[in-house]
């Protein structure tokens, strides 16, 4: 309940700026930031107004009609009713997108151009490696890494064959 | 709209079921990885260690580091 109400306050600074202008609707002037604004969730069900909030003249009438009895309304009226009180349908509103393909697709891009600058970076700001990561120095400390036996039981001595003197297959 | 009759959607129980599909599902996850964990891993380790000091001989593993000459206090 408490999160709904939360979510309602963001809801409508993350939509009050998008201003939808229909055929059938009316334009909506100024946006008073402070009255309850409407908000297409699917956590929030019912929003705290309705999509329109000008009524033509014909939805006025139909308004009045809401008033009796139902089963009088056809269906295209129920419709208009609805598309009166909310924007988008549960449908409508949960459709999948193709957004997912631009956002990893940029995603990938940047990464792409982070690669570019750290290549720079390597060759162009990086000063030389130690020499403990020469081929010869790391085949001497691995030598003397299994001379100590280093990790007998799981670890890497125990992957050197010391009859063979090799790796173990 | 078309006079197409869409058939009834699901109206109760939604929680009582979603619920039940993620209780079983978070057990059978949960014991599962337990159980390989016990299997693939803490039996592994512990069998690894039991074989190794099975038959161990600490002075013959002695003897083999410092004839490889890593120590400094015994040549």
């Amino acid at each position: 309940m408490l999160a709904t109400r939360v979510f309602s306050l963001v809801g409508k600074r993350a939509i009050s700026t998008s201003v939808c202008v229909r055929a059938h609707e009316s334009v909506v002037k100024s946006e008073d930031f402070t009255l309850p604004a409407y908000v297409d969730r699917r956590d929030y069900p019912l929003p705290d107004v309705a999509h329109v909030k000008h009524l033509s003249a014909s939805q006025k009438a139909l308004k009045e009609k809401e008033k009796a009895s139902w089963s009088s309304l056809s269906m295209d009226e129920k419709v208009e009713l609805y598309r009166i009180k909310f924007k988008e349908s549960f449908a409508e509103m949960n459709r999948r997108s193709n957004e997912w393909k631009t956002v990893v697709g940029t995603a990938m891009f940047f990464f792409g151009i982070t690669a570019l600058i750290v290549m720079w970076e390597k060759r162009y700001v990086y000063g030389p490696l130690p020499q403990t990561f020469d081929k010869e120095w790391v085949a001497m400390q691995t030598k003397r890494m299994l001379d100590m036996k280093v990790n007998p039981i799981q670890g890497l001595a125990s992957k050197w064959d010391y009859e063979k003197n090799e790796w173990k297959k | 709209m078309a006079p197409e009759v869409l058939p009834k959607p699901q109206m109760r129980g939604l929680l009582a079921r979603r619920l039940r599909f993620h209780m079983v599902t978070a057990f059978v996850l949960s014991l599962g990885v337990a159980a390989l964990y016990k299997v693939g891993v803490a039996d592994k380790r512990k069998k690894a260690y039991a074989d190794f000091y099975r038959n161990y001989d600490a002075m013959k593993d002695f003897e083999e580091m410092r004839k490889a000459g890593i120590f400094q206090s015994v040549k």
